[in-house]
């Protein structure tokens, strides 16, 4: 884990280097036991609108199955500089990702929002299994998923 | 070599690759179910926009359509807040039952996958295809050596159990099993990215849309163009975002379709790595190709059988095979031995000769003659101990050694002595050793010694030929061979058949049963029986299976024959000791062809056995020669029991002592049409008695086929043609 936090630092350091205000998050996701293969999941912003601002976690090795992640796949391109150092094993059915990102602080209270995407082998691939608005008062409160995910849990 | 590497991967990975296959094989029945409950969609018959437009009359909230290569059509849909997904009718659009993947089959596949490893099983699991890939390949190369050549792949096989089923399973399936495991080993290496599966070439999201009103699903001219059958997804748009597009995928390529105006964005179609890919995909997994799924399916399932016969087969020639202690590599060795054995019997010669040459101070390399690679740097002498098989031919492990020492050559001025065994009672008595003598000479070796023979086995003339060799080699060499007998059995004689008394040919049926368990033997095979106050053991011809409870020899009394003596005044209820010497190669090859048998007097008694056992009912021929009907009739009463019951086809017999005097050889002659008829349909020729009656037999039989342009000498070479003479 400390590794992932070291590299998360240093390639946010590279992409954001104009950005002083930024702060660590952890992001804790527990998936439902849905009885499939791992799962992969995109953790991202959003504005207001659902438009992609920036990707905070991929769970998923394998870049040919990003397409089923849908409204992420779309919004990022699935450019590899957009989740460089920020990617993951996926997920197994029950388990629980649990990863600290580097997050800036005009995201925070600004309107903005955390989406997850999420897709399972020979099961529906599903947009917004997630979404919430990212606030300081939302921090630490868990959220229900609508598909793979039973909670997700941001905090600042 | 070509062995080492069929048992070796064999050995290693026989419980991996018995996994994948049972795996697979159970997977392999996922698509014929598939396509059992979803009949075809002719081509042309309905387009994907028609599909989305039914589906639209039953379901509000799709998400998304899937339709799988075997043709099921699954709809994802969001109503109302609850998520659902169900199988469809793709002509009516109705749902047809609520969709759950089966957790069986994905627990099958995560097992055939990655042994539920993750990514480090997915690597063991392509081990395992490559391990089964190298096995095809080898096992075909071995039988094709076998059998004598690729053209000659469908010959009838001989042998034990284990290597009939082991050759006659192997050619069934080598096809399929080599191809599943190509295809897997292909893609394991695209699951590690070795290879591109061609899916890294993504279309690129469309930069603008024409962001317009939605059109109705139905009339999206780009699903419109697109046949059902082709089509493989559709995701639809986010609801209530008209800035999003449909994701179209298919067979073809993939790409977007704006749902304002229809129009189709981005396409790209799929390269040829994509293609291929798919197409292995579809070959592995038969998913659309439900009938050649169940035929690899069927394939796979013969591994257990394949893994369990073959570790059989190396566990039996292992045991089998010699048991040589401080034997040095080739290369280092100053003593060669190279072993030509059939039923390794010459290997206790061999071992007797080694271990005096290791106790002399040599180091010493002994090997079948068939490992013969001229890499024998160091040798100062190579001694070749070598048996002849059948008519002069080479036996078993030294098969392929003329050859070999034609193709390597020899050291030039070599020291060799050849050291020959067999029987004089056999025509052509050592004739191998003389070959393999000449063979040297003319590959430029030395010898030592000129070729000496040993006769059936004889301890002395060894000792003798080690004292030579010490004259010849300054070196006195004292070989001291104490003969191993088999582990003997005890039989006990319970029935006695006694005939030609009156022709001057005693001749008993012995029927024997074991004191303890009886031991595994077929018809056709050898027992050996040692008589009291003999060293050596006399061989007779097994007249019966184990399975039929008893052990049943025929045996004609010889003036002066000590074994035959022996067994005609053994009185019922007496013990004796035998053991078997299995003779896989003369039975009549499984398979529906007729089999023609062909015997004299005792020569009856296998051939006897083989019709016992014609439970199948396979048209046999028997043409048989006695002396006189009236008394040396052997099986008489049998023979026509069997005709009744259509065991036996047909007996033709003749008798030399009557009044048309005739031999077997004169009844074949008279018989040729209808044999000439039974050759055609592909019959194979099954020869037990005298050598001087199997010379006749084969005179004869060259008179009948020479009007087919054939002679004996194809048949044999077909494998069509088999001998047991004596």
């Amino acid at each position: 884990m400390k590794k992932i936090i070291a590299a998360t630092c240093l390639a946010g350091a590279i992409a954001l280097p104009g950005l002083a205000q930024a702060r660590e998050v952890t992001l804790t996701t527990q998936l439902k036991d849905y009885s499939g293969n791992g799962a992969y999941l995109a953790i991202y912003v959003t504005d207001g609108n659902g438009q992609y601002q920036k990707t905070l976690w991929v769970a998923g090795k394998k870049a040919k199955y990003y397409k089923h992640l849908g409204d992420w796949a779309r919004g990022s391109g699935m450019n590899p500089s957009e989740f460089d150092g920020v990617s993951g094993a996926s997920v197994g059915s029950g388990r629980t990702l649990k990863v600290s990102v580097e997050l800036a602080d005009t995201l925070i209270d600004a309107g903005y929002q955390i989406r997850i995407d999420s897709a399972v082998e020979d099961k529906r691939d599903v947009r917004a299994d997630v979404s919430v608005p990212l606030t300081s008062k939302g921090a630490g409160k868990p959220a229900a998923g609508s598909t793979y995910v039973e909670s997700f849990t941001y905090d600042l | 070599m070509l062995r080492q590497l069929h048992s070796l991967p064999g050995l290693i990975a026989a419980l991996l690759v018995m996994i994948l296959a049972l795996s697979g094989a159970v997977l392999s029945v996922d698509p014929a179910l598939e396509r059992l409950h979803q009949a075809p969609v002719a081509s042309g018959q309905l387009n994907v926009g028609q599909l989305a437009g039914r589906v639209a009359s039953h379901f509000s909230g799709v998400e998304q359509i899937q339709r799988s290569a075997s043709g099921t059509v699954i709809v994802y849909y969001n109503q109302n807040g609850q998520a659902g997904a169900e199988t469809v009718d793709p002509l009516t659009g109705q749902g047809l039952a609520p969709y759950q993947p089966s957790a069986f089959s994905r627990w099958m596949k995560d097992l055939h996958r990655s042994l539920f490893l993750g990514t480090p099983g997915h690597g063991v699991a392509g081990a395992g295809a490559l391990f089964m890939l190298m096995l095809s390949v080898s096992g075909a190369l071995l039988l094709a050596r076998r059998l004598g050549g690729w053209r000659n792949l469908l010959r009838p096989i001989r042998g034990n159990f284990s290597q009939r089923w082991h050759a006659e399973v192997g050619r069934l399936v080598l096809v399929g099993l080599m191809l599943s495991a190509l295809s897997g080993t292909f893609l394991c290496a695209t699951t590690f990215e070795l290879i591109p599966d061609g899916s890294a070439i993504e279309p690129a999201f469309p930069a603008h849309v024409s962001a317009g009103p939605a059109m109705p699903v139905a009339n999206l001219p780009a699903l419109r163009n697109v046949d059902f059958n082709d089509l493989r997804e559709l995701v639809y748009p986010s609801p209530g975002n008209p800035q999003d597009v449909y994701s179209l995928r298919t067979a073809k390529g993939d790409g977007y379709v704006d749902q304002g105006n229809g129009a189709l964005l981005s396409y790209q179609a799929h390269d040829s790595t994509r293609a291929l890919y798919e197409l292995i995909y579809q070959l592995h997994t038969g998913q659309g190709l439900w009938w050649l799924g169940l035929l690899l399916g069927i394939c796979a399932l013969s591994v257990p059988l394949m893994s369990v016969t073959g570790i059989l087969l190396w566990w039996r020639r292992r045991k089998a095979g010699p048991n040589i202690r401080h034997n040095s590599p080739a290369h280092s060795a100053d003593s060669v031995i190279l072993v030509g054995s059939e039923s390794n019997s010459t290997w206790g010669f061999a071992k007797t000769l080694h271990d005096t040459l290791h106790a002399a101070g040599h180091t010493v390399h002994s090997a079948p003659m068939n490992s013969y690679a001229n890499n024998l740097g160091h040798a100062r002498q190579v001694f070749i101990l070598t048996a002849t098989h059948g008519d002069g031919d080479a036996p078993s492990s030294a098969s392929q050694f003329l050859a070999r020492l034609a193709k390597n050559g020899l050291k030039p001025g070599q020291p060799f002595a050849v050291l020959g065994f067999g029987d004089r009672q056999f025509a052509r008595f050592c004739q191998f050793a003389h070959q393999v003598e000449a063979a040297m000479l003319q590959a430029g070796g030395t010898p030592l010694l000129a070729l000496e023979t040993i006769n059936r086995q004889s301890s002395q003339e060894f000792s003798r030929w080690g004292q030579k060799l010490g004259a010849a080699t300054g070196q006195e060499l004292s070989l001291n061979r104490i003969p191993d007998r088999p582990r003997t059995h005890q039989l006990e004689l319970v029935e006695r058949i006694a005939y030609g008394q009156q022709v001057n040919a005693p001749t008993h049926v012995l029927r024997f049963k074991a004191v303890g368990d009886l031991p595994c033997f077929e018809a056709g095979d050898l027992v050996g029986i040692v008589p009291p106050g003999s060293a050596e053991p006399r061989f007779y011809s097994l007249a019966s299976n184990s399975d039929d409870g008893m052990l049943e020899i025929c045996v004609r009394k010889h003036p002066n024959g000590v074994c035959s003596g022996f067994l005609h005044e053994l009185p019922e209820g007496a013990p004796i000791e035998a053991f078997i010497q299995p003779n896989p190669h003369f039975r009549p090859a499984s398979g529906k062809q007729p089999v023609i048998l062909i015997g004299a007097g005792t020569g009856i008694g296998p051939l006897a056995g083989f019709i016992r056992n014609n439970k199948a009912r396979h048209p046999m021929h028997l043409y048989w020669g006695g002396r006189n009907p009236a008394s040396d009739f052997l099986y008489e009463p049998e023979l026509n029991r069997y005709l009744a019951d259509q065991r036996l086809t047909r007996l033709q017999a003749a008798f030399s002592q009557v009044q048309d005097r005739s031999y077997v050889q004169d009844r074949l002659i008279s018989d040729a049409m209808a044999l000439r008829r039974l050759i055609e349909k592909g019959a194979q020729v099954l020869v037990c008695g005298s050598r001087e009656m199997a010379k006749g037999v084969m005179h004869a039989l060259d008179e009948v086929l020479a009007p087919l342009n054939l002679s004996v000498l194809t048949l044999k070479a077909q494998g069509r043609y088999l001998e047991d003479v004596y």
